[in-house]
This record gives C-alpha cells, structure tokens and sequence, in this order.
C-alpha cells in the first residue's frame, strides 16, 4: 500500500516546463552600449486576478538578479519610499518620470515587470499553478529599452485515474498550497526562464564572477 | 487517514526537487554569490502576513544572517545592509540606521544616490 503511494505521488505531480518559442537570438545592442550596475525593480503590475501576486513576485526577483552580478535596490525600501512620496500603487510608481528615478535612486536601470497570470487553478482533482511574466529593463539615462522577455512557468498536479487516490491527494495538496502560495515558488522557476534562457535571457552584470563567466 | 498522512509525505519529500529544478534548467551547480539568509524570505513576510515579524523580530534573524555570512566567508547581498538600517530606522534608531546605510555604500558604491537620499531623511524626521 505504502508503495502503491508513492508511485502515485510521483506520476500525479507533473512539472511542465513551457520556454518562449523564440528562434533568433535577442538583439543585445542596446543593452551592449548601455550595459548597467544598477537595477531598481518596481512592484510588478499585476494584471492577474491574484492581488497577493505583487508582493509574492516582489520577493523572488532580488536573488536572480543579483546573483546574476547586478546591484538590486532593497525592494521593500524602494516600495516605502515611493509610497511615501506619492506613488501608493505599482502602476503610479511604474509612471514615474526616468529623471527622477535617477536623480533619487541613482539607479542606472529599471526593470519593469508585469504579471499576466499568477496563481492556481483548482479542479476536482487537478490544479494547475501557472506565473506568466514580461519584464522590460530600461535605461533612466536614455529611456531605452536595454532589454525585454517573457516567461510562463506552469506545475501541474493532476490525477491518476484512481478517484479515491486522486481526491486524498487533491485535499492534500489544497492544503499545501493555500497554507503556502504556490505561485510564489513558482515565480522563481519563472524567473529562471525569463533571465537565464540562453540567447534571450539577461546578460551578466559586473559583480558576476570572471571564473564563472 | 493513513492513507492522507503516506501521501502528504510524499509531497514533502518532493519539494526539495522542485526547488531544484531552476538550477537544473541552468545546468549552474555552482554555489550563491551570497548569503543570503532571511532576505528574501522576510520580503515576503512584510507583505505576505503583516505584523506576524515586527522590525525587532527581523533584525534579529538578519543578525543571525550576518554571523553566517562572517562564517561562511561570503558577502551578504545588495540590499541587505539597506534593508536592516530601514527596519532600525522604523525602531527609532536612526544612529544604528546611518551605520547600516554607510555600510550598503561601502559595500556597493552604486547605492550611495539612494543611501545618501535616506540619511537626509533620518535628519528631517
């Protein structure tokens, strides 16, 4: 019996992995005349149905970045900050002027993202978690786009066609997932695909270590 | 129940490898640049269950985050020292706050706008 679960636990959690069919490779000219140190990230706009989508993204997208060799403004401070200058929303703070990005940040960069889908759809005995993200980064000097791609991550969890099995483990994953916001892990395989797909990922940045590179 | 309680099992002992995944996908075994502790883990707390870890709860855990980052000789990441002058600055401790804030700007030079932008501000308030 004990077996017979595990088997079951392994077959009915399928990750699919979907990568942007693009074919030629991204035009890094820009990003190459302008290549940046510095990257604010504002609050995503969150076009999902999800309001805790943008503070579940928020808090996955420091780590890729800056292991990826950039310098990422703290993005609770940055948030607060604007907040309490006049900008209470995401997509107020995505309107700021360029200019004044730089001038109070000094931030050579900013990356704007936003959330097409983010969160889990639940079926009998299916749920699907999907985050669908396009980021743009643009530089405050030039207004130019350095840089822009989208990503969509999916994991499934689906059924075995054994209906008693199938309805334990759909209350158990249920469970799991409300008590802890799948999407957001999910946010991070997100990113992966969106910064590190070969010829349409992001480039490294200068704090990224020469004998990695 | 049991049954429940066999499968709930499993799923844990599947998390490990889903987190793992990211890094499959790069082919990258290497190790993080930085420590990086609680960072993004209070990130998400903040704004995901406020009030459940006020600013003192969260000083304490980035404290523990730098004595393993001393340790395991490693750098703390971008932010880090930004974040932990903030969450002194929201204590009352604008002394402490400018210490953490000079120590950003020491760290990564790029942040000194911002920093220098933030300890005008410990002044006026």
């Amino acid at each position: 019996m004990k077996t017979r679960h595990l088997r079951l636990g392994l077959c009915g959690l399928a990750l699919t992995v979907m990568l942007t069919g693009c074919v030629t490779p991204y035009d890094y000219t820009n990003f190459r005349a302008h290549p940046p140190r510095s990257i604010l990230v504002l609050p995503p706009l969150n076009e999902s149905t999800a309001i805790e989508g943008t503070y579940g993204y928020l808090s996955t997208v420091t780590m890729p970045l800056a292991e990826m060799g950039y310098y990422v403004y703290p993005v609770v401070v940055v948030d607060q900050f604007m907040k309490e200058n006049g900008l209470p929303t995401a997509g107020e703070m995505h309107q700021a002027p360029l200019d004044k990005i730089r001038d109070i940040f000094g931030a050579d960069a900013v990356l704007y993202v936003t959330l097409k889908q983010y969160g889990t759809k639940y079926q009998v005995i299916n749920s699907a978690t999907i985050v669908t993200l396009y980021a743009k980064l643009v530089d405050t000097q030039t207004g130019l786009v350095l840089w822009e791609g989208t990503a969509t991550a999916q994991q499934n969890s689906s059924g075995s066609g054994n209906i008693f099995a199938d309805l334990v483990v759909a209350a158990v994953s249920q469970a799991v997932n409300s008590s802890t916001d799948q999407a957001h892990d999910v946010s991070r395989m997100a990113n992966t695909m969106l910064l590190k797909t070969k010829d349409h990922g992001l480039l490294y940045g200068p704090y990224y270590p020469k004998d990695k590179q | 129940m049991e049954a429940g309680e066999t499968v709930s099992n499993t799923r844990v002992k599947l998390l490990p490898l889903l987190l793992a995944v990211p890094l499959l996908i790069t082919g990258c075994q290497s190790p993080y640049v930085y420590h990086w502790g609680h960072y993004e883990d209070l990130v998400y707390v903040t704004y995901a269950k406020p009030g459940k870890l006020p600013p003192e709860a969260q000083v304490l855990k980035m404290e523990e985050d730098l004595q393993k980052a001393a340790s395991a000789n490693k750098p703390v990441p971008p932010g880090f020292h930004a974040y932990l002058g903030y969450l002194d600055y929201q204590m009352g401790k604008p002394d402490l706050a400018r210490q953490e804030f000079e120590k950003e700007k020491v760290q990564f030079p790029e942040s000194t706008v911002f920093m220098d932008c933030m300890m005008t501000n410990l002044v006026t308030k």
